[in-house]
């Protein structure tokens, strides 16, 4: 029988669907716990993609398209005035 | 403060030797999407699933112009078609350059760890060295022992030398004061004879004496006249 985890300690991957809520809850909110959750996951990405012996070309372009369509998403209430029709 | 009841150095953890970085990242398929997400779909969909799954996507984009085509399209299009011919051209090229430059980085760290290690190996086999020659040591103190023990014995022989010559100085001085004081009597005693002898002879005894002397050396120079 494995030794059952605690919610707090699974992975999000692991979590069931009922259990997210209770999983969200249970997360590091401080200013603290954000910090070193950016931190892990820039480390991540970072140790995955980028510092490695022959990067390619996927470590940045990643990241340039997050940056796109993020940008996207912050000025499509200004975009939206470009439609075509009116209604869809 | 330390606080002693903490322990130390517990877990196995050490920061030498670093582990050497992975060759390559991270699966990248088109230089945007990561690998992951094709393998996630892999068993439920197939080889397909995730192009079918773009291609939705992008007619529902569009179509309900949540992605709206105006002119930005246009020049994201044109920047976009410059940019991937590019990298299709030159990828390789820069690749190998960025490759080279690290190639060297490494060469010359390692020249540097090997060059250390040299020096660490030469720096050993001295001190070796140097342990074997104290064993020597007792060698040199034999050599040491035998030069003060000469010394001794030269200066030994020559006190002796010299307390010989002293002996015989003083020897030698008696036995000259000894031969001074009998010549020193023999003259005196042959001085005093003669005086007396000298002074027993009265004049007429030195008148006779003088004309037996004419008398014999007349008669001599008879015979030498004769004998020549």
């Amino acid at each position: 029988l494995p030794a059952a985890v605690l919610l707090k300690d699974t992975r999000l991957m692991d979590v069931k669907l009922g259990q997210l809520g209770t999983w969200l809850a249970m997360r590091d909110f401080t200013p603290g716990g954000i910090k070193g959750a950016l931190r892990r996951g820039y480390d991540r990405y970072y140790n995955k993609y980028i510092n490695v012996r022959k990067g390619g070309l996927g470590g940045i372009s990643m990241v340039l398209a997050g940056y796109i369509v993020l940008s996207y998403m912050w000025s499509y209430s200004h975009v939206k005035h470009d439609r075509r029709r009116k209604y869809h | 403060v330390l606080h002693t009841t903490r322990p130390l150095h517990t877990t196995q953890q050490s920061l030498a030797p670093v582990p050497p970085l992975p060759e390559k990242g991270g699966e990248v398929r088109h230089g945007l999407i990561p690998e992951e997400f094709f393998q996630f779909l892999y068993p439920k969909t197939g080889v397909t699933g995730p192009y079918m799954l773009g291609t939705g996507l992008l007619l529902y984009l569009l179509s309900k112009e949540i992605y709206v085509v105006n002119h930005e399209t246009a020049a994201a299009a044109c920047i976009l078609t410059v940019i991937i011919y590019a990298i299709k051209k030159f990828g390789p090229e820069v690749a190998a350059f960025a490759d080279k430059l690290n190639e060297e980085k490494m060469a010359s760290a390692l020249a540097m760890k090997n060059e250390a290690i040299q020096i660490l190996q030469t720096a050993i086999e001295e001190e070796k060295k140097e342990q074997w020659r104290v064993e020597g040591r007792s060698y040199l103190f034999d050599a040491k022992r035998n030069n003060i023990a000469m010394l001794l014995e030269t200066n030994y022989r020559e006190r002796l030398l010299m307390v010989y010559n002293e002996v015989k100085k003083r020897l030698d001085y008696q036995v000259a004061m000894q031969n001074l004081k009998r010549q020193k009597e023999q003259d005196h005693m042959i001085q005093w004879v003669e005086k007396n002898v000298v002074q027993s002879i009265t004049p007429q005894q030195q008148k006779e004496s003088i004309a037996k002397c004419i008398l014999d050396l007349k008669a001599l120079s008879k015979s030498a006249h004769a004998a020549v």
